[in-house]
């Protein structure tokens, strides 16, 4: 059940976007964030899918893999579809019982779903094509003006690259977990919601206690390995803007363009 | 005789003089409920080059000794020089820590990176080497431990044996006179278990790395230089690899098995086979009973 999430899984190809700097990455999913909300038409969506299918191509990620970090938000889609659904009020389509379905509806449901699975994806893309170090380089020197307030940008941005390297890790403990109390007769998909989330304490807690155990060893062998913070580090993979990145740059004008003109117009 | 020590705390890679940690135990009010002495009083002299091997039972301390020898642990006691650098001073940790590189037992929690040259390149990031120099480092130390061909990989694809090698080419990369093993071997399956000596005997042969392996496996002991075997944090027994396996019935009082080879010599000289003690290999086994049939 947990093998669903693709978010934080590096898969390494060599494309465009493998070798772009991480930090036109970052600036890029943060506008095309912004991009999905200003887009409220379905020409603005229909013309921010096409962009993302051309971007998924440049990736050479397959496109399976990102369908799949889709999966364990499907009941969550379901949910916002259906709220957005019978809750809008307007112009009334359909009148059953409770039941009201506007026009209004309609089209809230589909913007937020197609919204939600394009945001998905694209911050997926994301993560597919940049490795976490070289994410955190990018939130590192990205967001270095913060150490000025105090900020410990570079702690931060440790921990998340650290934190992504034991999802796997911790995804696999606890399948192990589940499955080790499961032969002894645990049951994890019975019952109502409450029970379903009683009987996931038991597995919470050897996993916490494992996490710990792991974060002790790491904070070990990281100071084995001499690490004492940000100060006096060197790079193993500074950050160079190339020519591509600005012509990267260009491309997410242009688009963030188009898409407020869209979502201006329409 | 102090001029003798003195001396020897230079060329000695790791010298313990009567090295001691205390774990204090308290209560909530914060009295002293009990002391455990988990490393008690030793002596430990390591050469440059040498392959050394502590073994011992589980709680026999020697877990606790090797993080004193990576300055992670401070001696309560005693003293601890590192390629004559004072263990017990505040300003050697870092220094100490590049001149003694660690592999711990469990190859997940010691690997930092999603990408196996990422993580070989973070000790030499840490220490501030520059950036070229970094590459040609963790190169130069994937080759050593032949995953070269594995640089690109994500770590949670390889076996148990690779990210033990991944680990060891992290340290390497720093460029230590001496690795310390902690158990290196203790999560691994047997292949896994062959691999991971190979690339350690290999460093301490081509590269003259000298080697500290922690284990509690006989087999892996026989090719080292020196063991030290260690029991409720003392040092019981100290010699070649032949001097101690020697001593079955003395190593079985410290819950340690001989290799199997060594207990079937060991069996068949109480049998009243005229074969000498201490054989280490299958090798040395037959021609031992050639002779002895030889002799018949």
């Amino acid at each position: 059940m947990f093998r669903d999430i693709t978010l934080g899984q590096y898969y390494p190809a060599d494309s465009v976007l493998h070798r772009m700097d991480p930090r036109t990455k970052l600036l890029a999913t943060l506008v095309y964030i912004i991009a999905l909300f200003i887009a409220d038409n379905p020409a603005a969506i229909l013309f921010v899918t096409a962009c993302l299918l051309v971007i998924i191509a440049l990736s050479k990620v397959p496109f399976s893999f990102m369908v799949r970090g889709l999966r364990g938000i499907v009941l969550l889609i379901v949910i916002a579809a259906v709220f957005n659904l019978f809750l809008t009020p307007g112009h009334v389509v359909f009148h059953w019982a409770f039941f009201t379905i506007t026009r209004e509806g309609i089209k809230n449901a589909l913007l937020m779903t197609a919204r939600m699975i394009l945001l998905i994806i694209g911050s997926s893309l994301m993560t597919l094509t940049t490795t976490p170090n070289q994410l955190t380089d990018g939130l590192e020197s990205g967001l270095h003006f913060m150490t000025y307030i105090k900020v410990p940008v570079h702690e931060i941005a440790m921990m998340m690259s650290i934190a992504l390297r034991f999802i796997p890790i911790l995804i696999d403990e606890t399948d192990k977990i589940m499955k080790a109390q499961m032969a002894r007769g645990a049951s994890f998909d019975t019952g109502n919601i409450v029970q379903r989330a009683k009987s996931m304490v038991p597995l919470l807690v050897p996993l916490f206690v494992s996490a710990f155990r792991r974060a002790n060893d790491l904070a070990l062998a990281m100071e084995a390995r001499c690490y004492n913070g940000g100060e006096g580090r060197t790079k193993m993979k500074p950050l160079h803007y190339a020519k591509r990145d600005g012509m990267a740059y260009l491309c997410l004008a242009v688009f963030f363009a188009v898409v407020i003109v869209l979502g201006v117009r329409f | 005789m102090k001029d003798v020590k003195e001396k020897k705390q230079h060329d000695n890679i790791i010298e313990a003089i009567d090295l001691s940690h205390e774990y204090v135990q308290r209560d909530e009010e914060g009295n002293v409920e009990r002391i455990l002495t988990a490393v008690d009083h030793v002596d430990l002299d390591v050469w440059p080059g040498q392959f050394i091997s502590i073994l011992g039972h589980n709680g026999s301390g020697k877990s606790t000794l090797a993080k004193h020898l990576n300055a992670l642990l401070a001696p309560t006691g005693g003293s601890l020089y590192v390629d004559g650098k004072d263990a017990a001073k505040e300003e050697n940790i870092l220094p100490i820590r590049k001149t003694a590189g660690m592999v711990f037992q469990n190859p997940d929690n010691q690997i930092i990176a999603s990408v196996v040259e990422e993580d070989v390149g973070f000790g030499p990031e840490n220490i501030g080497v520059p950036t070229d120099e970094i590459w040609e480092r963790v190169e130069k130390s994937l080759k050593s431990v032949g995953m070269w061909e594995y640089r690109k990989h994500s770590p949670n694809k390889l076996s148990g044996g690779q990210k033990q090698r991944v680990a060891i080419a992290g340290v390497m990369a720093m460029e230590p006179k001496c690795i310390v093993l902690d158990e290196p071997t203790a999560m691994l399956d047997p292949d896994g278990r062959k691999e991971v000596l190979a690339a350690v005997h290999e460093l301490n042969k081509k590269k003259g790395v000298t080697i500290i392996l922690i284990t509690h496996y006989m087999e892996e002991v026989v090719g080292s230089d020196y063991v030290y075997v260690m029991d409720q944090g003392k040092v019981v027994m100290r010699g070649q690899p032949r001097e101690i396996f020697s001593d079955v019935d003395k190593l079985k009082s410290f819950r340690l098995d001989v290799p199997q080879v060594t207990l079937l010599g060991h069996e068949l000289r109480e049998a009243g086979l005229d074969i000498p003690e201490g054989i280490l290999t299958r090798q040395e086994l037959v021609e031992a009973l050639r002779m002895a049939a030889g002799e018949d």
